[in-house]
This record gives structure tokens, C-alpha cells and sequence, in this order.
């Protein structure tokens, strides 16, 4: 199913505005994520495209042609995944996953083989008697899918699937999540605060900002070209370089750097994997501690720049603590961007 | 002093009162029971005796009654208020826990005054309508101050239910009816019983509303009251206030495990 | 369908709302009114709460000492207690705490009954105002223990005390410097409670009470066998000027209470 959505904004009562107008096109099959610190309106926006919340006047959510802006949750046929599962404990795997068929009203013999067909795709079919407070964290995560997926809806939102499970059991559910959301070939839209989660398991990702959709973007595309500092610092995590430029060149405490371009009035940032440890670079930095993480080391820097920088190091031999270091950095890693709010 | 030394002296108090008041009170009322001529064949005796037996019964119904009812208003009011952000709901919820501290006699007068001789149905309606002496009027009695005591029980167990989980009814296609049979029951289902069982255990003791009202009717505290004063015959008072007290104690031992609330079994 | 499934919870709450309010408002009007029989008509007046001034204010007064007593007896008696059930999680102090709980659960009428086999022969305690405090401390104490307790149990006690105890506070020391400024939330609740209770006990104090002795609710209950309605209506206007205040402060406490505990 096609979702379009045009001019979607949210002011609660009281006058904050949660989401600024915001449009967003979503293919047939597309699974797109929605990411963003706490309070950047991504719920609220899921919970708009649900039915849970109602937008402000003039919004137009179209499901594959059919304007849906005004209709109720419940004749909506959306699948929901919620981040607390929201599994009903008072029925079992089974009556869960068979609840929105029943509302349905379809006959039985349909429902028990729709149930049946989503507890095999899902792998559930051992707990499928069992009651939903018997189950594992992530055992529940898998029944709310499947609940949401049986019914056959025509999107399938989730809000923070995984953010209830301890952190070696969110790695493995989201590849699994992907895998899964990938099998249903549904129109998924999922909402996260994790950007390791949203670049695993969706197509194209929109980051968003204080009610705003800052960039929209495949994975790489955020990742390499970030349109803003914020993309850059929340997807990939980069660092500011902050000294002052002049033309091409960016005068840092502990050094000048040569800029591709010349860049008045932006920023410069760079990611801790593009910075080098080289005796020839043009900037000089000390060390500050050293970190040992198995596949690489993560040192950290003082005095190239007003904040410590972080570099990622391999190799077998490291600076030690205190020693005075020369960095450089390649051209075409520093992230440019214009200066947030200057703009 | 060390701290166990410490520790005993903070509870000797209040072990010397409730042993010299509650306990050996209790005993004494206990034993009380079997000290008449029937011995302690004297709770068979209550099963034998039409009078006992039929309060008895009346007690136990109008109790039943009461509880159905005030469970059934003060759940569909207490949903309603926790589901619902509106002007004047403040007031409404204060309007709905203010008879809990009304003692039992008030609140009979206030069926009094709604039902009685010069109560407010009598004067509106035409015919010669008094109910407040009847079993009607003690039913009403009950109700009055039962239904904020269920109320508050349902309300804080309604609360702690997941919003996600009407919403996630509500996704997959159910009606707002169906929300409450499938989802809202099953959730407030420990509160319920729990608060059931407060509102019977508080209605089969209650004494100051039968004391106003209950003239000519039959409930257990006021043949207790009645055996007591009048008859003088402490050995049946006592054995009805044991049985009277177990029933309502298991009751609301069941409740309190269920729920956790502390209700005083007041009116 | 939506409106439906809005509107009957909406009538229901304001239903049960009429019921429990309308008679409140008319004993109020009937306090206040010349001649209720007549109605507002015959003209608004103060003479009925003068005539109960008369008549009741010695139980207005012997409620509100009762009820002071009754708070100064559960304080010594609860808060100390409650600390001790604290430190002491285990079984015994569950099967006290249940214990000293009876009283909510067994009926008054089954109480007093208890307490006048075993004291009603001893005549200068039975014709005591201390008999009926005694009744009340029973009804009471359960509250005070238990509001205290709750918020002793929400709070890391074992740490705070700890802490003192490393620097150099003793049993009795922490008492009065960690624990009591702690649980001052409960403690407040509990009182608050206690007082309230207190001035509306019943049950008991019916059993309990001499004819020289007559509490607030008893005289009600002999207003209204014995008064006209207005003096009777004037009466309960009076018992909810001092109950619903005390009643309204109790619940803020209380929830204060919980929400310190979250």
C-alpha cells in the first residue's frame, strides 16, 4: 500500500506544538523508520498516521488512494505494534493473535487457520497455548507482531518494538525484526530513538528534530550526506570541529586544516573513524586515555579542538596517555554543513 | 541500647494496648458465646431458629443486592472518570467520596430525608410514597455509602491499566463495548472482587444506617444490638457478633489480598 | 454509537452524583429553613443551629477532645510501631500488622460487645470518657500504622539509618532525626485520617457511651429519633462543617503521601 501524507502538523491543547507540518510519501512494501531523541514528534506522528491522535485542520493521510484523515482507529485496518506490547493478559497466545480476526467476525475455521499461519511465520507455534505472562520479553515482541500482522492490515506501525528488551536481546531481534517485517512484504512505518535499530531494519529513514522531519534517506545516504549538523551528530555520531575559519582553512587550537571549499559560516565536523594518527598531520593533539574495545581502541584527545575529539584506532601499538600526537584528517571526510540556526 | 532493644521498646506500646483491648476482649467475647444454657451448641442453635436464620438470610441478600449495585454504578462512573478529562470532574469526584466519612447514622438520615415521611419523594409525587423505613430505604442506605468506597478501589486499579492496551484493542478492529468486555473487565477483574467483597462485608455489619432506619427489620446487627439490650441475652449476642465478625474479617482478608486497599468497614 | 457509549457512563456518574448530593443540599435547606414543611418560602434562619448550639454543644466538645486524645494516643502508640514493623519485614510483623487490623474488618458493634464483657464491671472506667477513647483508639490506630508504614516501606530506610548510624547516631537518635522527618508524610496522612474518623465514630462509641457522655454522632443519633427535622438538619449542617474540611485535607494529604512513595 502507498501512504501519503500531506501537511500533517499536531498543536496540543494548550498550544505546544509536538509536530510542524510535515509531508511524507511512503512506497508499496517500503519500511521506513522514523528517528529522533524523546519529544522530536515522531509518536506523535505514528500515532496521527494510527488514528490514535487527531491532526490539526487541513491534514490529508491517503492509504493507496482512500483519504482515511477523519476515519476511526478501528476501521482504519492498521496493525499496531506498541512499545510496551500491550498483549492482553487475560487471553492466551493464541486469543491474542486471533483478536482482530474475531472483531473481524469472520468464521471460525478461517480465523483458527489465519492464527495458525502468522504462529508458524513468527516461529511461535510452542507457546502458541501458553499465556502471554508466561512468555520471554522477546517472545512477547513477536506475539504483538504477529496480532498486528493477522488480521492482514495495510500498514503496520510500531513504536519502539525493541526498546523494552535488555540490550544483547534488541540486537538480535532486530535483525530478526527485519527478516520478518521483510518475509510479511507489508508497508511498515516504526518509530525509534536507536540509529543502529533504524538503519538495520528500514529502507529509507526520516530523522527527525524539534517536530520536524530534518532529512529523509536511504541508510547511506544519511550516513555519507548528512544534510545538517543534527543528522550528522545523531546518525554516525560526528564531532564539531570548532575553530575559525578563514576561506579554505579552518584554524583549529591545535592546528590548521585545509577545507575542500571554502566554508564561511558553516561547521565542520568529522567521525571518530576519520580521524587519523599520523606523524606527518598538520594538527597536534595529546592523549588523554585509551580505551581498549577488542576490535579497535578508542582514544581520546585534548586540545586539537575546543571539545575533546574522539579517534577510532587500529593496529597493534598505541600512544600512551600524555604523549603529544599529530592528527590529520582527509578532505573528504570533513561533513560541511551549514551552521544550525544561522541558516 | 542496641538497635533490637531499641526495636521492642517501639512496639511494647502498642503490644500492651492491643493486647489488653483487642485481644483478650476478643477471647472474652469469644468464650462469652459458648456461656449460655445451650453451651457451645449455641451457633447450631442459629441455624435452628427461624428468627436467627431468616435475618440471617435477609442480611446476606440485601448485602448481595447492595454490592451488585454499587459495584455495577461505581465502575461504570469510575471508568468513566478516569477515561474522561472534563471541566467540573474534580467536582463530580468530589461529590462522589464525600459520604465517606459520613458515619452510618447520617447516612440514614439522609435516606431520611429522600424517602421519608416528610422526605423529598414524598413530597413530589402525589401518592403516599415512604420507602426509607423499608428494606428498600436500607438497601438505598448501603448503597450510599458503598458506592464511593467501590468507586475509589476501581478508580485506582483503572489507572494503572496500560493505555496501550485499549489502544491496541481499538487497532485491531474492536468496538468501545467490546473494549470493556475484552480488555477493561478481565483488567479491573482483582479490583472488582476485591472491592465486592468490601462493599458486602461492610453492608452485612453495618449498624449506625440500620440503627436509623431499620426499625422493623431484621439484619444481623440490629438482632445483635436488640439480643444485647433488650433480651439480655449476652451468650446468642455474642455468638452472632463472632460469626458476624468472622464472615466480614475472611471477607475482607480475600479483598486486601487482592488488592492492597485499605477500606474501613465504617457505616 | 459513540455518543451512546458516552453518555450512559455520563448519566450514570451524574445519577449516582444526585443521589448522594441531593439529600446533603437538603439537610443543609432544612437546617437553615424557618419551616421545611412550608419550604424556602417561610424564610431562611440560624435560630435551629442556635437551638443545637444549646442543646449538643457539650458533645461538639467532647467529640473534638476525644478526637485530639485519640490522635495524641496514636501517635505514641503508631508511629513508634510502625517503625519496628518496618525494620522487621518478616512473618510476626505481618501477622501483627493483620492483627492489630481486625478492628476495620470486625463489625464495631462485634468490638464493643468485647470490651464491655471484659471491662463493663469496672464502673469508674466503664462511666470514663476514657472508655470511649479507648474504642476509638482501637478504630483508629490500624490507619496510623499503616499510613506510616506504607511510606517507610516506599523509602530506602535501611540506607538513610545506615548512613546516620556511620555517623555516629544512635537507635533513638535516628528515630527522631532520619525516621520521623521521613515518614512526616505519612504521619500527616495518618492523623489527618485518625481526627476525621475520630469525630465520626458510631459504631462503638453508641455501645460505649454513658448518658453523660454523648459524643457528636450519638447526639445525631438522638437528634434525630427525638428532634424536629430542622433542629435535626441544623445538627448534621454542623457535622459537616467540621467533617468535610477535615475530610478534604485528609485526601491531599494522602495523596501527597502517595505520591512521595512513587
Amino acid at each position: 500500500m502507498t501512504l501519503t501524507l500531506t501537511n500533517i502538523a499536531k498543536t496540543f491543547p494548550g498550544g505546544t506544538r509536538a509536530l510542524l507540518p510535515t509531508d511524507l510519501e511512503i512506497a508499496k512494501g517500503e519500511i521506513v523508520s522514523l528517528l529522533g531523541p524523546s519529544g522530536c514528534g515522531k509518536s506523535t506522528l505514528l500515532r496521527i498516521i494510527a488514528g490514535l491522535e487527531t491532526p490539526d485542520p487541513g491534514a490529508r493521510i491517503v492509504f493507496d488512494g482512500e483519504d482515511v484523515t477523519w476515519q476511526s482507529v478501528e476501521t482504519r485496518k492498521i496493525g499496531m505494534v506498541f512499545q510496551s506490547y500491550a498483549l492482553f493478559p487475560n487471553m492466551s497466545v493464541r486469543g491474542n493473535i486471533g483478536y482482530g480476526l474475531k472483531m473481524q467476525k469472520l468464521p471460525r475455521a478461517e480465523i483458527d487457520a489465519r492464527v495458525e499461519e502468522v504462529i508458524a511465520l513468527c516461529r511461535l507455534e510452542p507457546y502458541a497455548d501458553r499465556a502471554v505472562t508466561a512468555l520471554s520479553g522477546g517472545q512477547r515482541q513477536r506475539v504483538a507482531l504477529a496480532r498486528a500482522m493477522a488480521p492482514r492490515p495495510r500498514v503496520l506501525l510500531l513504536d519502539e518494538p525493541l526498546s523494552a528488551l535488555d540490550a544483547a536481546l534488541r540486537g538480535q531481534l532486530r535483525d530478526e525484526l527485519a527478516i520478518l517485517l521483510r518475509a510479511f512484504g507489508i508497508t511498515a512505518i516504526f518509530v525509534t530513538h536507536d540509529q543502529n535499530e533504524a538503519m538495520a531494519i528500514a529502507d529509507r529513514v526520516a530523522v527527525m528534530s524539534h517536530g520536524e522531519v530534518a532529512q529523509i534517506g536511504t541508510p547511506e545516504a544519511l550516513y555519507r550526506n548528512p544534510a545538517t549538523g543534527f543528522v550528522a551528530r545523531f546518525v554516525g555520531d560526528a564531532m564539531p570541529l570548532s575553530g575559525r575559519i578563514e576561506a579554505d582553512q579552518l584554524h583549529l587550537p591545535g592546528g590548521v586544516l585545509a577545507l575542500p571549499k571554502p566554508a564561511q559560516g558553516h561547521e565542520v565536523l568529522v567521525r571518530a573513524e576519520d580521524i587519523r594518527i599520523d606523524a606527518q598531520g598538520p594538527i597536534t593533539a595529546r592523549v588523554e586515555t585509551v580505551t581498549f574495545l577488542g576490535t579497535h581502541y578508542r582514544i581520546a584527545l585534548a586540545g586539537a579542538s575546543d571539545a575533546p575529539l574522539f579517534a577510532l584506532h587500529t593496529g597493534l601499538s598505541t600512544p600512551a596517555p600524555g604523549a603529544e600526537v599529530r592528527l590529520s584528517i582527509a578532505p573528504e571526510a570533513l561533513l560541511i554543513l551549514p551552521r544550525e540556526g544561522a541558516a | 541500647m542496641t538497635q533490637r532493644q531499641f526495636l521492642t521498646l517501639c512496639l511494647l506500646p502498642l503490644a500492651i494496648f492491643t493486647l489488653a483491648f483487642l485481644a483478650i476482649p476478643l477471647g472474652r467475647l469469644i468464650l462469652a458465646s459458648g456461656e449460655g444454657d445451650a453451651g457451645w451448641s449455641i451457633y447450631l442453635q442459629i441455624l435452628q431458629t427461624p428468627r436467627y436464620l431468616s435475618t440471617l438470610v435477609q442480611t446476606v441478600l440485601v448485602s448481595l443486592a447492595v454490592t451488585v449495585a454499587a459495584l455495577a454504578i461505581s465502575t461504570t462512573a469510575g471508568l468513566f472518570l478516569v477515561r474522561n478529562r472534563f471541566v467540573g470532574r474534580n467536582t463530580l469526584l468530589s461529590i462522589l467520596t464525600l459520604p465517606l466519612a459520613f458515619p452510618g447514622v447520617v447516612v440514614g438520615f439522609m435516606i431520611i430525608l429522600l424517602g421519608g415521611r416528610q422526605g423529598l419523594v414524598n413530597s413530589v409525587t402525589p401518592g403516599h410514597v415512604v420507602f426509607a423505613y423499608s428494606v428498600f430505604g436500607l438497601f438505598l442506605g448501603y448503597l450510599y455509602f458503598s458506592i464511593p468506597r467501590v468507586l475509589l478501589t476501581v478508580m485506582a486499579a483503572a489507572e494503572k491499566i496500560d493505555p496501550a492496551l485499549e489502544e491496541a484493542a481499538q487497532t485491531l478492529g474492536a468496538s468501545p463495548l467490546r473494549i470493556v468486555i475484552d480488555v477493561l473487565l478481565p483488567a479491573l477483574a482483582p479490583a472488582l472482587i476485591a472491592a465486592g467483597a468490601i462493599a458486602f462485608a461492610t453492608a452485612m455489619g453495618a449498624f449506625g444506617t440500620a440503627f436509623t432506619l431499620a426499625t422493623d427489620i431484621d439484619v444481623l446487627p440490629m438482632v445483635i444490638y436488640t439480643e444485647f439490650t433488650l433480651s439480655a441475652n449476652i451468650a446468642m449476642a455474642s455468638a452472632l457478633s463472632v460469626v458476624l465478625g468472622l464472615v466480614t474479617w475472611a471477607l475482607l482478608l480475600i479483598a486486601r489480598s487482592l488488592s492492597g486497599t485499605t477500606v474501613a468497614a465504617g457505616g | 454509537m459513540k455518543s451512546i457509549t458516552k453518555s450512559i457512563p455520563l448519566a450514570v456518574t451524574l445519577l449516582a452524583c444526585a443521589f448522594l448530593l441531593i439529600p446533603i443540599i437538603q439537610s443543609v435547606l432544612a437546617g437553615l429553613t424557618v419551616n421545611y414543611f412550608r419550604g424556602l418560602s417561610s424564610g431562611l434562619t440560624l435560630k435551629w443551629i442556635g437551638q443545637v448550639w444549646e442543646l449538643y454543644s457539650g458533645s461538639i466538645f467532647l467529640s473534638i477532645w476525644l478526637a485530639l486524645a485519640c490522635l495524641v494516643v496514636t501517635l505514641i502508640l503508631g508511629v513508634p510501631a510502625a517503625y519496628a514493623l518496618a525494620c522487621n519485614p518478616g512473618r510476626a510483623s505481618r501477622v501483627l500488622e493483620e492483627f492489630i487490623s481486625l478492628p476495620l474488618a470486625i463489625p464495631g458493634l462485634a468490638l464493643a460487645l468485647a470490651l464491655l464483657q471484659l471491662y463493663g464491671g469496672w464502673s469508674e472506667f466503664r462511666t470514663s470518657w476514657l472508655f470511649i477513647l479507648v474504642g476509638h483508639v482501637l478504630y483508629t490506630l490500624p490507619f496510623m500504622v499503616r499510613s506510616v508504614l506504607s511510606v517507610l516501606a516506599a523509602i530506602d530506610l535501611k540506607t538513610l539509618e545506615e548512613g546516620a548510624a556511620s555517623l555516629g547516631a544512635g537507635p533513638a537518635r535516628r528515630f527522631i532525626d532520619i525516621v520521623v522527618p521521613n515518614a512526616m508524610p505519612g504521619i500527616l496522612a495518618g492523623a489527618l485520617t485518625v481526627v476525621t474518623l475520630s469525630i465520626g465514630e458510631f459504631n462503638l462509641t453508641w455501645m460505649l457511651h454513658t448518658p453523660y457522655l454523648k459524643t457528636l454522632p450519638v447526639g445525631l443519633a438522638d437528634s434525630y429519633a427525638s428532634m424536629r427535622l430542622e433542629v435535626a438538619s441544623a445538627y448534621t449542617l454542623v457535622f459537616f462543617m467540621m467533617i468535610v474540611p477535615l475530610l478534604m485535607a485528609m485526601q491531599w494529604a494522602s495523596a501527597r503521601a502517595q505520591r512521595i512513595m512513587q
